[in-house]
């Protein structure tokens, strides 16, 4: 199990206070401006050698997503130079996922002291934090730190007496999951409708206000602190090969006990659940299946994923994904077929309706999903409905097609014997009402 | 989305809201909120206008506030925008009311997560107190929806009531926040499971122990 020491989320559960001066007691924001003095590319090359890949669920490589941004700033139609931004996403929206919220509210100034030395390695004037809007508490708690940070001289000129500029803003979103994505969210930052744009251009070349942008997750920037004061031999002395780190997971669902928890990545799914969850509700020969990182990834069952190592190479091999390791757990007292439809339902209540396949698709999908889980349909719907997933599926500008036809598609793969069971069922309950 | 629709656009209408302006505190917020964007890039401010819009209606009314049409103009008035940009955001964005709600707005997360802890109860319990999904009661106190997750899923089921959110709910925590915000009290917020602190197990956390009684540093441990 990961030593106490290694854990950088130290306030995880907000006993202590969130404050600047209990954060600094912790270790926040001591002596930034020492790792602010290696400068911007020994940064990134720390980062890039720390391992760290995107916490926001597609696990791109962090340092490398970093240095896509100009060194020279490029300049507008009228020859002036274009400023950089850093944008960060703290729209946690996927079902499952609950980590970024407790980053906001327990431990606020490991982001914003993040968010300096991201945006300065980047070289960029300003960040933005985009928190979902449904986290009303959590807003007021980041803006209070941000305020904090200004007042002690850690953030604006000369932010922490590093001589380079910084600005940190709160800008809160109102309630739309497809702000989570990285053009949506450039798009609701400049005031419009969150819906994504075509990629290219790429934020790191045309982001927000046409400037570049790097969009990074919560997580991802709020552990960038620690990995430069402890090194990127520590922060990679964790997990497996390409899977590197620490990582917050969330587990919630049929456990004796859900909860948040920092654990080493690679962790195995058995071990994670008995240490900290308490076990499976009702023993580990009553767990059914597993959505293990957030709604987007297909689920997997009990017997695929008992032993896995939970992290990016793990969870794919068995046809799954880490994604945010928001992990769902179902016992054998779920509607499996419920549970899915539902999280179609989902998908076709955040759909933003710019792309004709999803916003068809989704709600189609999830209208035959109903029809499964009463068994009101043919055998031969089961694979209509994969092949609809499928005609979904990389024919939309963001993911939020695959994400609603990824679940379904897990489901058809392991329990198309349930699926069949409920139609025979309906159709022989029906012969009967008829005779 | 596709069953969210504006309040009609009537005289009425118009006659109560036509000359609404922000107060000089929500003035004063709305001001701050513009000046986090560069010069020329002010209706990037459009989602906190309209937020803050539907609060002071919100006090005005004695509920969780809403956005009628004339409101929407003044916020695109504000923001040099044209009326049909700021209409756009407004219903994209299901945070913003289109149409009149109550004193409280019961936010009951339904996803799955939710659902596996039991937020079937806490529908059920909603409607034994005569709420429906969509609508408002008649004496004005609670409009319920069903809202998509809510990023509370270690502490499922949770239901968001105006600004607070409670956790780990039973029909019977959920019955006691009830009864304590009809009486005019103010509930404790987060979980509602006697003894547990936040996200933590319950029962007490399993790995930072120290942290529960003290600001521990671990620096010295490295």
């Amino acid at each position: 199990m990961l030593a106490d020491k290694d854990r950088i989320f130290t306030n995880l559960y907000g006993y202590q206070p969130w404050n600047l001066a209990a954060a600094q007691a912790r270790g926040d924001w001591d002596n930034t401006k020492d790792i602010l003095s290696k400068g911007p590319d020994a940064i990134v090359e720390e980062i890039k050698a720390s391992g760290l890949r995107g916490r926001g669920g597609a696990g791109f490589p962090t340092g490398m997503k970093w240095s896509f941004m100009p060194k020279e700033p490029p300049m507008d139609h009228n020859g002036n130079p274009k400023p950089s931004f850093l944008v960060i996403n703290a729209d946690e929206s996927e079902p499952g996922s609950c980590k970024d919220r407790e980053i906001l509210r327990h431990d606020p100034h490991k982001l914003i002291e993040g968010a300096l030395v991201a945006g300065f390695a980047m070289r960029a004037r300003a960040a933005y934090i985009y928190i979902r809007g449904e986290f009303i508490r959590e807003a007021e708690t980041l803006s209070a730190a941000v305020a904090e940070a200004y007042e002690a001289g850690l953030l604006g000129k000369n932010a922490a007496g590093s001589g380079y500029d910084f600005d940190v803003f709160v800008h809160r979103g109102a309630g739309a999951y497809i702000c989570g994505e990285e053009t949506a969210m450039i798009e609701s930052l400049e005031g419009k409708k969150g819906q994504p744009r075509l990629k290219p251009p790429f934020p790191a070349g045309a982001g927000l206000y046409g400037c570049p942008t790097t969009v990074n997750n919560v997580e991802s920037i709020a552990v960038a602190p620690t990995i430069m004061r402890r090194g990127a031999s520590w922060f990679s002395s964790f997990g497996r090969e390409n899977n590197k780190g620490t990582k917050l997971f969330q587990i919630s669902g049929h456990v004796e006990k859900p909860c948040v928890v920092e654990e080493a990545m690679s962790i195995p799914f058995r071990e994670l659940i008995e240490k900290h969850c308490g076990g499976i509700r009702g023993g580990w020969e009553n767990l059914l299946a597993v959505i293990p990182g957030g709604s987007s990834v297909p689920c997997c069952t009990a017997e695929q994923i008992i032993d896995v190592p939970m992290d990016f190479d793990g969870l794919k091999e068995i046809g799954s994904g880490l994604g945010t390791a928001g992990i769902i757990v179902m016992d054998k007292s779920t509607d499996i077929v419920r549970a899915i439809s539902r999280l179609s339902h989902f998908y076709m209540h955040e759909s933003c309706g710019q792309c004709t396949p999803c916003r068809e698709g989704t709600g189609w999908m999830w209208r035959v999903m109903e029809r499964l889980r009463t068994g009101d349909a043919d055998v031969e719907e089961i694979d209509m409905l994969h092949e609809v997933t499928k005609q979904v599926e990389g024919h939309t500008i963001c993911a939020l097609g695959d994400a609603a036809a990824w679940p379904i598609q897990g489901l058809i793969r392991h329990f198309r014997p349930e699926l069949e069971r409920r139609i025979a069922e309906h159709a022989a309950a029906m012969k009967e009402a008829a005779e | 989305m596709a069953e969210r629709h504006l309040e009609p656009d009537t005289p009425e209408l118009r006659e109560r809201w036509g000359n609404w302006s922000y107060n000089p505190a929500w003035k004063a917020k709305a001001d701050e909120a513009i000046s986090h964007y560069p010069a020329g890039r002010q209706k990037s401010a459009v989602m906190a206008l309209l937020d803050y819009a539907q609060r002071q209606v919100g006090e005005e009314t004695g509920t969780q506030g809403w956005l009628p049409i004339p409101v929407m103009e003044y916020v695109a008035d504000y923001l040099d925008m044209p009326i049909i940009r700021v209409v756009e955001v407004a219903t994209f964005y299901t945070m913003y009311n289109l149409v009149p709600v109550g004193k409280f707005h019961v936010q009951v997360c339904g996803t799955t997560p939710c659902m596996l802890r039991g937020s079937d109860d806490i529908l059920a319990a909603c409607a034994r107190r005569g709420m429906r999904k969509g609508h408002t009661t008649e004496d004005g106190m609670w409009t319920l929806t069903e809202v998509e997750c809510m990023g509370n899923c270690a502490t499922a089921p949770m239901v968001q009531i105006n600004d607070g959110n409670y956790e780990d709910l039973t029909t019977e925590r959920f019955d006691a926040v009830l009864d304590a915000l009809a009486a005019g009290e103010t509930p404790k917020e987060g979980t509602q499971e006697p003894g547990r602190h936040t996200c933590e197990p319950s029962g007490g956390p399993t790995t930072l122990k120290e942290m529960v009684t003290e600001n521990h540093d671990y620096r010295g441990e490295w």
